[in-house]
């Protein structure tokens, strides 16, 4: 859908001439959130900024939807991006609602689909419409005008998204939620979007695929998995910092590392049962599930038994449970909480589906882990 | 030489100074003061049409100037020069308005023309400074948001730039305004008329009466002239980019 | 060119009506300062009594000045002092009164608050606070204000050469009653340049007024 051919970007200074990107190659697919990702000085804003001719290449060409850009009058072109920026850019004196309709009217569509559009779009952003379209930008918080930057940029409904460190300047808290509802947005209108971040978390939680950047080239390209779990040089393992491998627990779901070894047993088997089929297992514990098939308590194995003794008596409660669309970093989180090496799984109904431990993650990542740099 | 306050508030202090005014008068009547101004009634209604006529036209011609030279001077392309100017304009407003006049009697002579020049050139300034610092204030993200939409430079100008302008804008003109009525009294000396003639003739032949009958029209003028450019000022400003709103 | 020939031949002229301008603008601006800053620094405790007394100050400054010159000579006259000197003095230091307190309002109330906690937290009482933190880092605005002042009002006392005190604009005044251009030339060159030579020159002390730590 984008294509990025050999861009190059060279500035001439007072000591010489600085290649700000250098031959850069990057493929983003339909519907995919690329981000670029670096640090400061990197790029990543450069190369971003040549996609809607901000920045002029040197060299190099773009293709969206398989078109040369520079056949484009750059002005349409810009009008067919949307556009989102860190300081946000609203008009200050412009009403929210004059605000989102700018590139439609620029576009010439007539007031009244304008005004419904913005409607919608302001019901999209979470931002109740009777209230917001009047107001102006003074009287909005941050995390407010960031998400009608995003509604504006989306008005004319275009196929291809830039932000340049979009959430940037939104405090830490309102920033995960905004997060997650561009995620959400993003769900449903499935738009290419090409995303300039220096946070890795940001770039972890919301990427499709990652162009990591450093003093104007591509260092690597791929999957955020990917890359977090084989960094192509010690400068990224570096940048994604030596806990990547905890960053992938939250790229993995519960049900890839679920297990269904431990045997279950009911609440009213008698601890001979119980032992019995433990040992048949040769299991450590068992699970005990009622009748609906969801966990309650689980039971050690060992122990005398005399006769008499119940299942209930000796069961203890479940430190926890976690659903199989949760991700690996929660449970992992749990298990430190409660001190526990492993934890019973349930599915959205609550009913048992297994059980994940400490090392059947280890091996679950280990499959595809390997030292930066070896082959 | 700008009056700052937004026209709602003040009220109390209106009734008050309104209240004072009348005692005073009362006072003045009684040494036969205020008649003494009445005999004055022609003149002082055809000088204070010349007056405003004066302020309005020097006024007018100081913002069709100013404005767009203000704007001109702040464009990318006139960077280098931009700042050397403002520092000549700068040193232009040190200079004392009756030495503007002076000099204008001495190169256009006297009368009307060389009144209103002065005048002009004297309103100039402010509107020049305050239109140019207007423009340069737009925050630069504003402008690459726009162009990053796909906005035309001169969409750019009149839909993002000069809105956000406005206010500085307009107070540089009130500014100017201000100045313009405060000096326009001054014309008179060299030729050019208004309400300085009762002021200065007054003055000279020690008579109150006839002093008053001009000082008072003047400075009320004055206080016409700013509160309506304040009250325009501050509904010309849409509520986005209007601190007073 | 006649204008400086006649500019050598009265240069004791010149500098005596130049020592009459400085009096009127130095004494006026002075009382203006000891009037204006202390008030100034007064309305800062008071939203309202700041309010008031800064639309009384702009209301000052809408009156043309050579009609509350004007108005000042019946009045005055009651005292034997309608013309001359005093009238002068007394309009330039009204007129004074708006940059002034209004520089110092506005300085004072621009001090970072967290420096008020700061100094208050430190355990120092309100005038401590006032002369060590709060005065220092508002003078440069204060003398910003003095700046607009002294400039504005040599141009005002200009024009009070008309009501008789004497000055620069006498120059200027009689230029234009005899119509004599070198001497209105000379007046009006000599009122420009010390008004520009003030400025500059308030402008150098305000700069080595503002505190190393702030300079920009």
């Amino acid at each position: 859908m984008i294509k990025l051919d050999n861009l190059t970007k060279a500035f001439a200074t007072a000591s010489g001439s600085i290649l700000a990107a250098d031959h850069i190659n990057i493929a983003v697919d339909e519907g995919e959130i690329c981000m670029l990702l670096g640090p400061s000085g990197c790029g990543k804003t450069t190369t971003l900024k040549m996609i809607n001719r901000l920045i002029q290449p040197s060299s190099g060409k773009i293709y969206i939807n398989g078109k040369d850009t520079d056949a484009y009058d750059p002005v349409e072109l810009r009008r067919s991006i949307g556009y989102v920026i860190q300081q946000v850019g609203l008009f200050p004196n412009m009403t929210v609602e004059e605000n989102i309709c700018v590139v439609p009217r620029l576009l010439g569509w007539d007031k009244s689909k304008a005004h419904k559009r913005a409607a919608e779009l302001l019901a999209m952003v979470n931002l109740d419409p009777a209230l917001f379209l009047s107001r102006y930008p003074k009287e909005l918080s941050g995390g407010q005008q960031q998400r009608i930057g995003v509604a504006r940029a989306l008005a004319a409904d275009p196929p291809v998204l830039l932000m340049d460190e979009p959430f940037g300047a939104i405090d830490p808290i309102n920033r995960e939620v905004i997060q997650d509802e561009f995620r959400k947005l993003q769900r449903r209108l499935r738009k290419t979007v090409m995303f300039v971040s220096h946070d890795v978390d940001e770039a972890v939680k919301m990427a499709d695929k990652i162009a990591i950047f450093r003093a104007g080239k591509l260092e690597q390209f791929d999957t955020p998995d990917n890359i977090l779990a084989h960094p192509a040089n010690d400068f990224i393992a570096d940048f994604v910092g030596t806990d990547r491998t905890l960053k992938r627990l939250q790229l993995v779901k519960v049900v890839a590392a679920v297990e269904v070894t431990a045997p279950q047993i009911s609440i009213d088997h008698s601890l001979e049962h119980a032992t019995a089929i433990m040992n048949e297992h040769g299991g450590e514990f068992a699970i005990v599930i009622d009748d609906a098939g969801r966990p309650h308590a689980w039971l050690a194995a060992g122990g005398s038994h005399r006769d008499g003794t119940t299942v209930a008596a000796r069961s203890a409660d479940l430190p926890g449970t976690v659903t199989v669309d949760d991700d690996l970093r929660t449970a992992v989180s749990l298990m430190f909480r409660h001190a526990v090496s492993w934890l019973a799984v349930v599915d959205e109904a609550g009913r048992f589906r297994g059980c994940i431990t400490q090392n059947g993650i280890t091996r679950l990542l280990g499959e595809t882990y390997r030292a930066p740099g070896a082959p | 030489m700008k009056a700052v306050v937004a026209p709602q508030r003040g009220r109390g202090f209106i009734v008050a100074a309104i209240a004072v005014a009348f005692a005073l008068g009362a006072l003045a009547q009684r040494g036969g003061l205020v008649d003494d101004i009445a005999s004055y009634s022609g003149d002082i209604i055809f000088l204070t049409q010349q007056h405003i006529s004066l302020v309005a036209i020097s006024g007018a011609l100081a913002i069709v100037v100013g404005v767009p030279l203000g704007i001109l001077l702040s464009r990318p392309a006139m960077r280098s020069v931009a700042e050397s100017i403002m520092q000549i304009l700068n040193v232009g407003t040190t200079v004392p308005t009756l030495a503007v006049l002076a000099l204008a009697m001495t190169f256009l002579g006297i009368g009307t023309v060389p009144a209103i020049f002065a005048l002009w050139l004297a309103s100039l300034l402010p509107i020049v400074r305050n239109a140019y610092a207007g423009m340069r204030a737009v925050p630069r993200h504003l402008i690459e948001a726009a162009t990053g939409m796909g906005m035309r430079p001169l969409e750019i100008l009149l839909r993002v730039e000069l809105p956000n302008a406005l206010f500085v804008t307009f107070a540089g003109i009130r500014t100017a305004l201000a100045i313009n009525v405060g000096t326009a009294p001054l014309a008179f000396l060299i030729g050019g008329g208004g309400l300085g003639e009762l002021i200065f003739t007054g003055i000279s032949l020690n008579e109150p009466g006839m002093m008053l009958a001009g000082a008072i029209p003047t400075a009320l003028l004055a206080v016409i002239v700013d509160y309506t450019v304040g009250v325009l000022s501050y509904w010309a400003v849409p509520r986005g980019v209007n601190p007073l709103r | 060119m006649e204008v400086l020939d006649f500019i050598f031949g009265n240069l004791s002229v010149l500098a005596d009506r130049t020592l009459e301008h400085l009096s009127i603008v130095g004494v006026a601006v002075g009382l203006a300062i000891l009037t204006g800053v202390p008030i100034g620094i007064a309305i800062t405790q008071n939203r309202r009594a700041a309010d008031a007394v800064l639309y009384v100050a702009s209301m000052i400054m809408t009156i043309p000045s050579i009609a509350l010159f004007g108005v000042m000579i019946p009045v005055l006259s009651l005292v034997g002092h309608g013309i001359g000197y005093l009238p002068a003095v007394i309009a330039v230091l009204l007129y004074s009164q708006l940059p002034i307190i209004r520089n110092t309002y506005t300085a004072i109330t621009n001090v970072d608050p967290a420096l008020r906690e700061a100094a208050r937290g430190m355990g120092m009482t309100a005038i401590q606070r006032l002369a060590r933190v709060e005065i220092p880092i508002a003078l440069p605005v204060i003398m910003a204000g003095i700046r607009v002042a002294v400039v504005m009002n040599i141009g005002i006392t200009a024009i009070a050469a008309y009501i008789g005190a004497g000055g620069l604009g006498t120059f200027i005044s009689r230029g234009i009653s005899q119509t004599d251009s070198r001497q209105l030339i000379t007046g009006a060159i000599a009122v420009s340049l010390l008004a520009i030579v003030a400025d500059y020159t308030l402008l150098w002390v305000q700069h080595v007024l503002t505190p190393r730590g702030t300079r920009g």
